[in-house]
């Protein structure tokens, strides 16, 4: 509007300001964002990934597999489970202290949320099993080889 | 209304105008290569051409023969039902492999989870095509096919190779594919 | 029959759909064209049989019909009424037909009430709601029929995922849509609006409603969604920043910043582009969710079904409207006139900062929820999580607290900061005093102290507008204001409370043993099997006792569902006023001991009590802003009568 043109408010001027308060804002949050992604991401590996290159100690990372049979046992607390998850290629003994998700059994796939131990034991802080019988982490697609789930065998 | 005379239009940001434009485009850009990456793993099942997993099931139905691997390479093509009678998709495509049936093709099926007395049900309401049916009840042979999901069926070769993989229910239209690949299989 | 019925509606309502756009397209080009007159009978017909289509399938799942293909999929016959009914929608085709029915009812709405604005741009207002419209009907029609019926119906249907068997759940992705589509009405406004390039106060008038009952629905919505995802996924957390949260977190970011840069525009005359910005994102944003929701291109925790075909297609819907809306943007916002200017330091300043940050909050969750995405393309798979997004979003939601504090207080047009420099003295002293309080108190990390020193100020501050008032002649717009900012203050001291002073406890526990968390002794006093309608259950017995107080039974169950067979687990929450006692059972563990898992939560409720306060805030904005316009209707209307007998 041209109508108001107030000497005192030197409206140029002021727009700039608030234009350069927005793009300061909104670049230092692209780059904040760009930064933090890097550092704060958690990458996912199957087995044979994750022994051949372990993460860096303390970063959170999923690691994706097949709980191997006969491998789940539960510790004397009752609450902690040990279990092995394999690719075929390689095993990774996991620890998990918790409720297990009610999908998760031996030989069915299972992402587990934590850290790798130096010991070489992965520690989860979070099993995610999906609740859903027809359902393979797409993450693991490649390493199982199973194929996208069909239109008509969904269920939601 | 704002009738106001178009005096001032701004021009120094004409730029900035279309940012939000450019942004879109690269987001469009960016999930069309993610919906298209898992479409072409779907093409390349490592599993093709390569001989089946070994497996032996038990027959889910009392004084059944069950279903081994070696079973399968028999010198002539066949076709691996995975099937269960929970599935919904798996009663649409019955007709479908009856068909099949009649046309003299050899169908194996694999039920995966299931209990006797509904699959008993299930091959009596809608006609039983195979020649043999194994029980996967832990659905681990289901998985180690790559199958991720019922009904799958995959046409195997003399040499009990897996030729081809179909997902999901068999239609009409796939049945002509299907002794296609039948076909092409021997 | 009915379904059969309910597919002809939907084709009629298409076929009207395609009227309407045409319909107002040429009504606008030609001028004077008797089509024009047309555009209005026919949304609302159009809304009408959307309608239709859609009774007729909440009708086929109430009866279970199962010859219909979608009833087969996602119904069963011992499901409880309720649940048949919510299996309607709660499906990919039932979602979409509830979509395009609210869309059809809210375009007929607009069409019957909405005469303030020129008719040209309601024209093209309800020609961009056919437009989009258009997309979904197509999409309905051609790639999920939701009427398709099977040629041998199942003798029983598949049932529908237990976790979503849950009251709140099937009454929580309805809320969601209905504010994803007041966000397509405010997006058809600014399409006509920048179709003819009118772009003022009346505009944001007409458009203020619809954004708000959006952003209630939206805030609703979050809520009621986040208190599932803590009760019934049973991990004791109220956000995971998981990517169907962040879908519908998005829109209302984008919401929240259109609403009050509409504010600005309503009664300054000001932001007028940028407005039109906000309107197109926030739908945008809606659609974005709808997209990464329903293609599964994301990986999620909450089941969704996964189909990369239909997410082509939403995809495609996606690309034309906003692309189209963005380019016509392009094309057009240059000519649109600049608005009213204003002091850096002035009402308008604050909500000029509050939408900056808003919009870097936005930025940031859209990235952090692209990111994978982006990651996989380069061959990486990674997911992000908290880590990323609590610092990175708090970084800019501390500097918008204090925005939101000073903002209300300043004055239209230009301000001086000492002028308010007083009215601050009391909540800033709130801010020190809680910051005192809780570092005494110690125990927790950097974020929760500023959360709970700021909500502490931010609560004191969300009142001040009042001072100085007459309050029952306050408008009901500034007492949504002021609600629904002191709604965000309870929120976050909630959110902070919850993460700073949380307890947790996993045991196993025999028959007869305690334990305790925080406050509270535990006895696992008994574990015995229940049954409901389609599920059987182990069911724990819990006898808690806060501080040594009364006893108080919980009862958390292990349940297991028939059809299709699953397992959850139900966990049981025991609310005082100060927190909630939240407790899990798991199975059953070697030697007769059960799993059970604890927490305490002090004032965690805070968190949703805050969310609805949010929502109320809004409820009462709307009811002021529509009350105020219905006056000067009103008003109008008797001034134009007096007019007319005067002149006689």
């Amino acid at each position: 509007m041209a109508t108001v043109h107030s000497p005192r408010i030197k409206a140029k001027h002021q727009r700039l300001v608030l234009l350069v308060i927005a793009l300061a804002v909104v670049l230092l949050a692209g780059l904040l964002a760009a930064w933090a992604l890097r550092s704060q991401a958690s990458y996912f590996y199957v087995p044979s990934e994750i022994v051949a290159k372990p993460p860096e100690a303390d970063r959170f990372v999923r690691l994706g597999g097949m709980v191997e049979k006969g491998s789940l046992k539960t510790a004397p607390d009752g609450v902690t489970i040990r279990f092995v998850v394999g690719d075929g290629k390689s095993r990774v003994p996991v620890s998990f202290s918790g409720i297990v998700p009610s999908l998760f059994v031996e030989g069915s796939g299972v992402v587990a949320e934590g850290r790798m131990q130096p010991g070489g034991t992965f520690k989860a802080d979070n099993l995610l099993a999906k609740h859903d019988e027809n359902y393979v982490p797409r993450e693991m697609q490649n390493m199982t080889q199973a194929q996208a789930r069909k239109v008509v065998a969904e269920t939601q | 209304m704002s009738g106001a005379p178009p005096s001032s239009v701004r021009k120094g940001s004409a730029w900035a105008i279309w940012l939000p434009l450019a942004l879109f485009v690269v987001f469009v850009v960016l999930v069309t290569v993610g919906l298209l990456r898992p479409a072409d793993r779907n093409v390349a099942s490592t599993l093709i051409d390569r001989p089946l997993p070994s497996f032996n099931l038990p027959s889910p139905l009392p004084g059944g023969a069950g279903l081994k691997s070696a079973d399968l390479s028999g010198g002539r093509p066949r076709l691996l039902n995975i099937f269960a009678s929970w599935c919904v998709p798996c009663r649409v495509e019955a007709p479908q492999l009856a068909q099949l049936a009649k046309a003299g093709v050899t169908i194996d099926g694999i039920s995966v989870r299931d209990r006797p007395d509904a699959l008993q049900a299930f091959l009596a309401e809608n006609g039983n095509p195979y020649s043999r049916i194994g029980a996967d009840n832990a659905g681990s042979v289901q998985l180690a096919l790559g199958s991720s999901g019922v009904p799958e069926t995959y046409v195997i070769d003399g040499k009990g190779r897996v030729r081809y993989q179909h997902i999901g229910e068999i239609r009409p239209e796939h049945v002509a594919l299907l002794l296609g690949k039948l076909e092409a299989a021997k | 029959m009915i379904a059969e019925l309910g597919l002809a509606a939907l084709w009629l309502a298409a076929a009207l759909a395609v009227l309407q756009l045409v319909g107002g397209a040429l009504a606008l080009t030609a001028r004077g064209s008797a089509l024009g007159d047309l555009v209005r009978p026919v949304a609302v017909v159009q809304g009408l049989l959307a309608l239709v289509a859609f009774a007729a399938l909440i009708r086929v799942f109430a009866v279970t019909d199962l010859s219909v293909r979608l009833v087969a999929l996602n119904s069963h016959s011992m499901k409880p009424l309720v649940f048949k009914i919510a299996a309607a929608w709660g499906n990919h085709e039932g979602s979409m037909l509830l979509w395009v029915t609210v869309m059809g009812l809210a375009g007929g709405f607009v069409a019957l009430v909405e005469r303030r604005l020129p008719e040209r741009t309601m024209l093209a207002t309800l020609a961009g709601q056919a437009f989009v419209s258009l997309g979904f009907y197509a999409f309905l029609l051609i790639a999920s029929n939701p009427f398709e019926r099977l040629a041998t119906p199942p003798a029983e249907g598949n049932g529908l995922n237990p976790l979503l068997q849950d009251l709140g759940l099937a009454f929580h992705p309805p809320t969601l849509y209905l504010g994803y589509v007041g966000l397509s009405v405010a997006f058809s406004f600014a399409i006509g609006a920048l179709v003819t390039r009118e772009v003022g106060p009346a505009f944001a008038r007409a458009m203020r409603p619809w954004v708000l009952g959006a952003w209630i629905f939206l805030t609703l919505g979050i809520t009621a969604g986040s208190y599932w995802a803590y009760y019934e996924l049973g991990w004791g957390g109220w956000w995971f920043w998981d990517p169907v949260e962040n879908a519908s977190l998005m829109p209302w970011l984008a919401a929240t910043a259109l609403l009050h840069s509409c504010g600005v525009l309503a009664a300054r005359n000001a932001l007028r582009a940028w407005t039109i910005m906000l309107g197109v994102v926030a739908f945008s944003m809606s659609m974005v969710g709808t997209f990464l929701v329903r293609s599964g291109i994301l990986t999620s925790v909450h089941a969704f079904a996964v189909d990369p075909q239909r997410g082509t297609f939403i995809l495609a819907l996606l690309a034309i409207n906003i692309g189209g809306a963005l380019t016509l943007f392009g094309l057009r916002a240059g000519t649109v006139t600049e608005g009213e200017r204003f002091a850096v330091v002035s009402r308008e300043g604050a909500l000029v900062m509050n939408n900056v940050l808003l919009s870097a909050i936005l930025g940031i969750v859209l990235f952090g929820t692209l990111y994978p995405l982006a990651a996989e393309a380069m061959g990486a798979k990674v997911s992000v999580g908290p880590p990323y997004f609590n610092p990175v979003s708090a970084l800019f939601f501390v500097p918008m607290l204090v925005v939101l504090a000073v903002g209300p207080l300043l004055r239209w047009r230009q301000d001086k900061l000492d002028r308010i420099g007083k009215g601050l003295a009391l909540p800033a002293a709130m801010v020190v005093v809680a910051l005192l309080a809780v570092l005494m108190i110690g125990g927790a990390g950097l974020l929760p102290y500023l959360g709970l020193a700021l909500g502490a100020g931010l609560a004191v501050a969300s009142f001040l507008p009042l001072r100085d008032r007459n309050l029952r002649r306050t408008p009901l717009p500034i007492w949504g204001m002021v609600i629904a900012h002191f709604g965000v203050a309870v929120a976050l001291l909630g959110m902070a409370s919850e993460s700073a002073y949380s307890v947790e406890r996993l045991v196993a526990l025999r028959v007869g043993e305690s334990t305790a968390v925080g406050p509270w002794s535990v006895r696992l006093a008994s574990v015995d099997p229940v049954a409901g309608p389609n599920w059987t259950a182990l069911e724990g017995k819990l006898e808690v006792r806060y501080a040594g107080g009364a006893v108080e039974v919980a009862r958390p169950q292990a349940r297991n569902f028939w059809a299709p067979a699953q397992q959850t687990s139900e966990s049981s929450l025991l609310t005082r006023w100060n927190g909630q006692l939240y407790s899990v059972l798991g199975e059953e563990a070697s030697d007769n001991r059960w799993q059970v898992r604890l927490w305490w939560k002090p004032f965690v409720t805070l968190i949703w009590l805050g969310g609805m306060l949010i929502a109320l805030g809004g409820v009462l904005a709307v009811i002021g802003h529509v009350l105020s316009d219905w006056r000067r209707i009103v008003a109008r209307s008797r001034i134009a009568d007096r007019r007319e007998s005067q002149g006689r």
